[in-house]
């Protein structure tokens, strides 16, 4: 029954809706029956997913972002955050630890982070056409349902 | 985001609580240049007990009040990490710039 339940949120690129993304992503992952750590993991993914689209794709002015989570058939979480900003030009070098293009407040570890705490990573990105990252991660099951 | 301080024989220690994300990265860290500013330590150490939760905007803040210590000729370490932060700074391999002592 797990298998087609799916969340799409749509929201406007505000700093103040990285809590509120995280959040609502974690409340959705909580049907899975997750652990402390597993919540956590998610949390941070999609922190770092939604905040590239507030500062990069949308530098200077409120765009739209897209939050799709959907339990595969597998049982696996897939997130998905879209935005129609900027794109990137070059996706490797942009997914490298380190590299950023956001100065001094950013650290360029986002992608990196991303790829550590989830089990796929996938970034598709066209230039003045916006940016899709999908990540999947399998949970434990930690007991059976009843 | 709050941050709570105690000074004393020229260290400062800066307990962060709550979470520490993009949206509060900002205002965290224009109150710790004001607190580095204020106290002038020599050592400073950022503990990260009552920290919910944090992200790579995080990290970019440790990595700012890291170079700001270097400039004034003092250290700077992590104290008590756990759960969903600890994770990240273990992810963002920032031990090699900032020492990070778990305690236990
Ligand atoms: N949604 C996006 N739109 C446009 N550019 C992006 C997006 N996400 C990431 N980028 C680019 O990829 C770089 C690396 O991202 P990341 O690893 O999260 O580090 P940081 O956010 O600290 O710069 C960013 O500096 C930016 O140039
Ligand atoms: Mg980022």
């Amino acid at each position: 029954m797990n298998a087609q339940n799916y969340i799409k949120l749509d929201f406007p690129s505000q700093s103040c809706n990285e809590a509120f993304a995280r959040t609502a992503a974690a409340a959705f992952a909580a049907q899975l029956d997750p652990t402390l750590e597993e919540i956590g993991d998610i949390k941070t993914a999609v922190s770092e997913a939604v905040t590239n689209c507030i500062v990069h794709a949308y530098p200077k002015e409120i765009g739209r972002i897209s939050m799709r989570l959907r339990i595969l058939p597998d049982g696996q979480l897939e997130i998905s955050v879209r935005d129609w900003g900027c794109g990137i030009e070059n996706v490797e070098q942009a997914m490298k630890p380190l590299f950023t293009t956001g100065g001094e407040e950013r650290g360029g570890m986002g992608f990196t982070i991303m790829d550590s705490f989830m089990d796929r990573l996938r970034v598709r990105s066209a230039p003045g056409k916006g940016t899709t990252v999908v990540m999947v991660r399998a949970l434990r099951q930690r007991r059976k349902r009843i | 985001m709050n941050i709570h301080t105690a000074f004393s024989a020229g260290r400062l220690t800066l307990y962060l609580s709550g979470e520490l994300d993009h949206h509060e990265a900002r205002s965290a860290a224009g109150l710790i240049d004001q607190l580095l500013d204020e106290y002038l330590p020599r050592d400073c150490a950022v503990d990260m007990s009552g920290l919910n939760f944090m992200d790579s905007s995080g990290i970019a803040v440790i990595i700012r009040i890291s170079r700001r210590l270097k400039d004034m000729g003092g250290r700077v370490w992590i104290e008590n990490p756990a759960g969903q932060p600890r994770r990240v700074l273990d992810a963002s391999g920032i031990d090699r710039l900032v020492p990070v002592a778990i305690s236990r």
